[in-house]
């Protein structure tokens, strides 16, 4: 699977012109607060529309000017995680994770939701409400939740960058499992050089709204 | 009770009750669909729709109960289309319920679009990066937060219809039995000889019920917004 995108996006203050590849594993993006990061991926999400480009995963178009395509935010299947997790605090966790499944009416299938509540480690915390979580369980919950609306897309907005070290440490595992076991594409936006490092399997720099470098990792 | 009040004031008691229920329940889905499209959307005659809204607000109660009757008077545009069907709204309790819902409508619509003002957009947004189409996200996000709001609109629009006086006589006059509620009572107590006695009865009542209302306002909005938050 891999994602492909060319847009541009005119904003009164701020233009982002950018054309890149992301292949299965983590495409990280890094730049400055104010390069654009946080635009770009709301415009993959379809949160935010291009003024001209398109945009596709292995033949599904999701934005073609050309084509005049650009499908809702609920029929892109890309999984957002954001920095701070977004839980919905009426609901407990076990029915956070498994509204996703419920709107795009997938089964609910015990096994599938048990197994990433194993593999994140949240099975003591199902019946509780976000507001009872740390911040780590809280990111580990929002993690879960995108896996099982099961995306051909994930997408991360400095998913750590609201959590501490320890935290930090807690979560990254994750990220690293997410990249060597899914076959999909995961966009993740850092400003953190470490993190990058270590997760990244491409990686692009976005200054003024326009990628600068293509960085390969090791 | 029984002891306390006579037939006919706990008949309007009880009148006013049921008006205040109804006009309640009825424009109780108009106030959210309204609460909600103000609160979220942005439209060409997005003013003109808040200010129609607000306009029993600021008119005088008269003013709203003569254009009541001259809409759904029997003569009315649509007072006389309602008869061929009929139903007859203009003196009789229904009349009294929708002045009630029309006076009431600015403040239940006025909770429940701060409630939902309050939800945090991006919740919506993440539903919607989880598959949830319009209808999903409204159901099972912005409705159930803002559910806090549409609780309190919803008492203090039962409470305004409780007291509502000046469009309601208008509109539906003053028949004992059919649309005398609890303040038309007050009001018919105060201009016969020997009435007083009655009129203060029904004050303390309006207080009281006024009051509860107002308080168990605050108290369900809070145990709402605890049960709603998870806390």
């Amino acid at each position: 699977m891999s994602l492909s995108v060319d847009f541009k996006l005119s904003l009164p203050d701020f233009e982002l012109k950018v054309a890149f590849d992301a292949p299965s594993g983590i495409t990280a993006l890094s730049g400055h607060s104010g390069a654009g990061k946080t635009t770009l991926i709301n415009v993959l999400a379809g949160l935010a529309t291009p003024d001209y480009g398109h945009i596709e995963t292995d033949g599904r178009v999701l934005f073609s000017s050309a084509l005049k395509i650009n499908l809702k935010p609920e029929q892109r299947h890309i999984g957002y995680i954001f920095q701070d997790a977004r839980l919905f605090p009426h609901l407990t966790v076990l029915q956070n994770l498994k509204c996703g499944r419920w709107f795009r009416r997938l089964p609910m299938n015990p096994s599938t939701i048990e197994e990433i509540v194993t593999l994140l480690g949240i099975d003591h915390v199902l019946s509780r409400r976000p507001s009872q979580l740390s911040g780590g369980e809280k990111q580990r919950v929002a993690i879960g939740r995108a896996l099982l609306s099961e995306p051909e897309v994930i997408l991360a907005d400095e998913p750590l960058s609201s959590l501490d070290s320890d935290r930090k440490k807690e979560i990254l595992p994750y990220f690293e499992m997410l990249r060597d076991q899914m076959n999909i594409p995961i966009v993740y936006v850092s400003h953190d050089a470490d993190e990058v490092t270590r997760l990244a399997t491409t990686h692009f720099e976005l200054t003024h709204g326009k990628i600068l470098s293509e960085k390969s990792n090791p | 009770m029984s002891d306390w009040l006579s037939p006919s004031e706990i008949e309007a008691v009880l009148l006013s009750l049921k008006v205040a229920f109804w006009a309640t329940i009825v424009s109780l889905p108009f106030g959210i669909a309204v609460g909600f499209v103000l609160a979220r959307y942005e439209f060409p005659g997005k003013q003109l729709l808040n200010g129609l809204v607000h306009l029993p607000l600021i008119l005088p109660p008269v003013v709203t109960g003569f254009i009541l009757l001259k809409l759904f008077g029997t003569q009315g545009p649509i007072g006389s289309v309602l008869q061929e069907l009929g139903i007859v709204i203009a003196f009789s309790w229904t009349g009294a319920a929708l002045a009630a819902a029309i006076m009431a409508f600015p403040l239940m619509v006025r909770a429940i679009r701060l409630s939902f003002e309050a939800v945090d957009a991006r919740l919506e947004e993440t539903a919607r990066s989880l598959g949830a189409n319009r209808a999903q996200v409204f159901c099972m996000i912005s409705l159930p937060l803002a559910l806090p709001g549409v609780v309190t609109g919803s008492i203090l629009a039962f409470a305004k219809a409780i007291g509502e006086f000046g469009a309601t006589i208008t509109f539906v006059s003053n028949i004992p039995g059919e649309t005398r509620t609890l303040p038309s009572a007050v009001y018919s107590f105060m201009q016969i000889p020997g009435g007083e006695e009655s009129a203060y009865r029904l004050v303390i009542l309006a207080v009281i019920v006024s009051m509860t209302a107002l308080l168990l306002s605050e108290w369900l909005a809070k145990r709402v917004k605890t049960v709603v938050e998870g806390q």
